[in-house]
């Protein structure tokens, strides 16, 4: 299939779609707004449905109950509209229903601002809601990697069993790139036997649930749930490595400041300083195993974000220890520039040379 | 002799765990009782609260799915959007509905979702130990309001069937109450017009059933009833505000 | 006037000693069992004088815990 050029917060409705997405529910927020958008007109056509919640609180438990009627569904917003929906993430986690939830984030906190920022990794990585719960998160650098886990996120969160994120920035969602729908590797998904769609006096009723008043059955719950998460830290940690061929120092970075980054590194190349480049794709799980690979040659760490330093301490903890780590960032919708982060890395070095 | 009063099938066989005099109990017979008789049980979902009910999803013999606190509405929108042919109701007190949850229910009638809700008002939270709600009367004392109801300081108690007779797509509005056998048998009756009236495809209708907590109240169950009587109803007028025939 | 006969059954077990049975029925025959408590610790609700029962269903109509069954029939 040829590729086509399309906006940002379009081709991953349109991913949605094309992955049996069939019901959405969401609330207007910037700058995520042209996928409720593009639903609200497509959804239809595939016989689904589209529906523009009072909230993003009453839109997260609309896709709660969708997804324990067996639904593919999925929600979008925007920081502080993610952060509204946490009451149900949490909810969604603890029964163990699939669902797909989009973030492309803005500056925070508060209603912070609407430009591009990676200010939510803590909310994205460390639960957000309550309990002891993970969602798998992917950060796509383009839009054809934003397409490919929108894709792949519906078929894991039903393998799962679990919510799936997917967080961009305003860059993400507002940008054009030519993309094309590629099938995800197909994989034996589980019949959803659980789900609310009438007993038909057939069976026993289906019962979709978070609460469990007898300590020693949610003990249970939640050590199966840490066995399924388990099982994706070992299955489906995804990262890139870039110029890790004797790299004096390897910054680590995600989404669309890891493509500034690349660009800093061929510009330190050019005065011979060889840097190299860890790009979680899965912000959780953390790719641990990525760090292990690092060359004799590194002598430091820098994490790079759009952030005062959040994803710096999953960096910390891969590091154990083994090399400093250092951090550049920026935040408030300010984006760092390949100089700046060029001179973070000579000043690392001692100055330049 | 026939029998011509028995346990429904509409309801599970687990035995409820609510206090002694609970009209709970009578309310969830009544939804299990209407459900069976319309024969939809198999084609039913129902979305439990939190609150006392929170446990409803073991009584009601159908797919059942737990809430969050006030959220039953948004839960059932999703349920009813994926299967628009299925039965769905969401079962509330007024701390979940008419507190936490008041832009839920608010728009899930502004929508016209094509559910039944069954709210039940006894002017109390009762799982969390008695505090007051949106719906406790004037001088009436919660543990939250340990002097009493005070208009000036808490405005006064929310009347949920008004208010949300005034929404267009809220078809079917009535207040009922579960005080004697009349008012019972009442009930059921609006209950099941309410049930009728979503799988006439007409749109969001609401019973809110006059309910007690003797428990929280500190009266006995008997005395809750007559107290229901006395101030419940004078507040909170029983009748229907709004029919399918009304809402064209 | 043809005359109604009931019986009413009390699933004992069942019954959280709330006496609200007590307070509807027409007859006056539901009483509580101040001899006996049940397996949750109450007095159950009991019938003395089952003949005087008309088989109205007041008592199970307003029994939050579906305690009571009801038969009835008319005598001609």
């Amino acid at each position: 299939m040829a590729k086509i050029l399309m906006k940002g917060n379009e081709a991953i409705g349109a991913a949605a779609i094309k992955a049996g997405c069939k019901y959405f529910f969401g609330y207007p927020i910037t700058p995520q707004n042209e996928l409720p958008e593009f639903m609200s007109r497509e959804l239809h056509k595939v016989g689904g449905c589209f529906v523009q919640a009072e909230s993003e609180v009453s839109a997260i438990n609309m896709v709660y109950g969708a997804a324990g009627a067996g639904a593919r569904v999925m929600t979008s917003s925007s920081s502080p509209g993610i952060a509204l929906k946490q009451e149900g993430i949490s909810y969604i986690a603890g029964a163990e229903l699939p669902c797909v939830i989009v973030n492309i984030s803005r500056g925070g906190p508060g209603l912070g601002g609407i430009q591009p920022a990676q200010s939510d990794y803590f909310q994205s990585t460390r639960g957000g809601g309550n309990g002891d719960y993970r969602l798998l998160v992917f950060a796509p650098a383009s839009l054809q990697e934003a397409v490919d886990c929108t894709m792949e996120a519906f078929d894991l969160a039903d393998y799962y069993r679990n919510p799936v994120m997917v967080i961009g920035d305003g860059m993400i969602g507002q940008m054009m790139e030519p993309i094309e729908f590629n099938e995800p590797v197909k994989r034996e998904l589980p019949e959803k036997d659980w789900a609310t769609v009438g007993t038909k006096g057939a069976r026993k009723p289906n019962i979709i649930n978070s609460l469990a008043l007898d300590p020693a059955e949610l003990e249970k719950h939640n050590i199966k749930l840490q066995a399924k998460y388990k099982e994706m830290e070992e299955n489906e940690v995804r990262y890139e490595m870039y110029n890790m061929e004797d790299a004096e120092v390897v910054m680590v970075s995600y989404g669309t400041t890891a493509r500034i980054v690349k660009n800093a590194i061929a510009a330190l190349k050019e005065e011979g300083i060889n840097v190299g480049l860890i790009r979680p794709i899965t912000l959780w799980p953390f790719p641990h195993k990525a760090f292990e690979e690092i060359p004799a040659t590194t002598k430091a760490l820098l994490s790079v974000e759009m952030s005062m330093g959040q994803m710096i301490d999953d960096v910390k903890i891969a590091s154990s220890g083994r090399w400093p780590v250092h951090f550049y960032g920026r935040s408030g919708g300010m984006i760092p520039t390949p100089d700046a982060i060029a001179n973070k890395v000579k000043e690392i070095l001692g100055g330049a040379r | 002799m026939a029998v011509v009063f028995q346990r429904t099938n509409g309801l599970t066989e687990k035995p409820f765990h609510y206090c002694p005099g609970c009209t709970h109990g009578v309310i969830h017979r009544l939804v299990g009782e209407v459900l069976e008789e319309l024969g939809v049980l198999g084609d039913t979902i129902g979305v439990a609260p939190v609150g006392c009910s929170v446990l409803a999803y073991d009584y009601f013999n159908c797919d059942m799915h737990e809430a969050a606190h006030g959220r039953a509405p948004a839960v059932a929108t999703g349920i009813k959007r994926v299967h628009p042919d299925k039965v769905v109701f969401t079962y509330q007190g007024d701390g979940d509905l008419a507190s936490i949850g008041t832009a839920e229910i608010i728009h899930v009638a502004h929508r016209a979702e094509k559910i039944t809700t069954i709210f039940v008002n006894n002017a109390i939270y009762g799982m969390t130990g008695g505090q007051m709600a949106p719906t406790t009367l004037i001088g009436q004392k919660a543990t939250t309001s340990p002097y009493g109801r005070d208009a000036a300081h808490s405005g006064m108690p929310l009347r949920v069937s008004e208010m949300m007779a005034t929404i267009t797509g809220a078809v079917f509005v009535e207040r009922v109450s579960v005080d004697t056998p009349a008012n019972i048998r009442k009930t059921k009756k609006a209950i099941k017009k309410a049930f009728e009236i979503q799988l006439e495809g007409k749109g969001f209708g609401i019973v809110e059933i006059l309910s007690t907590c003797p428990t929280n109240w500190g009266l006995t169950p008997t005395e809750s009833l007559t107290w229901l009587q006395e101030n419940m109803i004078p507040y909170y007028p029983l009748g229907n505000f709004r029919t399918p025939e009304e809402a064209k | 006037m043809a005359k109604a006969r009931g019986k009413v059954a009390f699933k004992e077990d069942l019954c959280k000693g709330c006496e609200l049975c007590t307070t509807v029925c027409p007859v006056n025959i539901i009483e509580m069992d101040r001899t006996r408590i049940n397996i949750k610790g109450y007095h159950p609700a009991t019938v003395k004088e089952m003949d005087k029962c008309i088989g109205c269903a007041n008592c199970a109509t307003i029994c939050p815990d579906v305690v009571i069954t009801v038969e009835r029939e008319m005598d001609k």
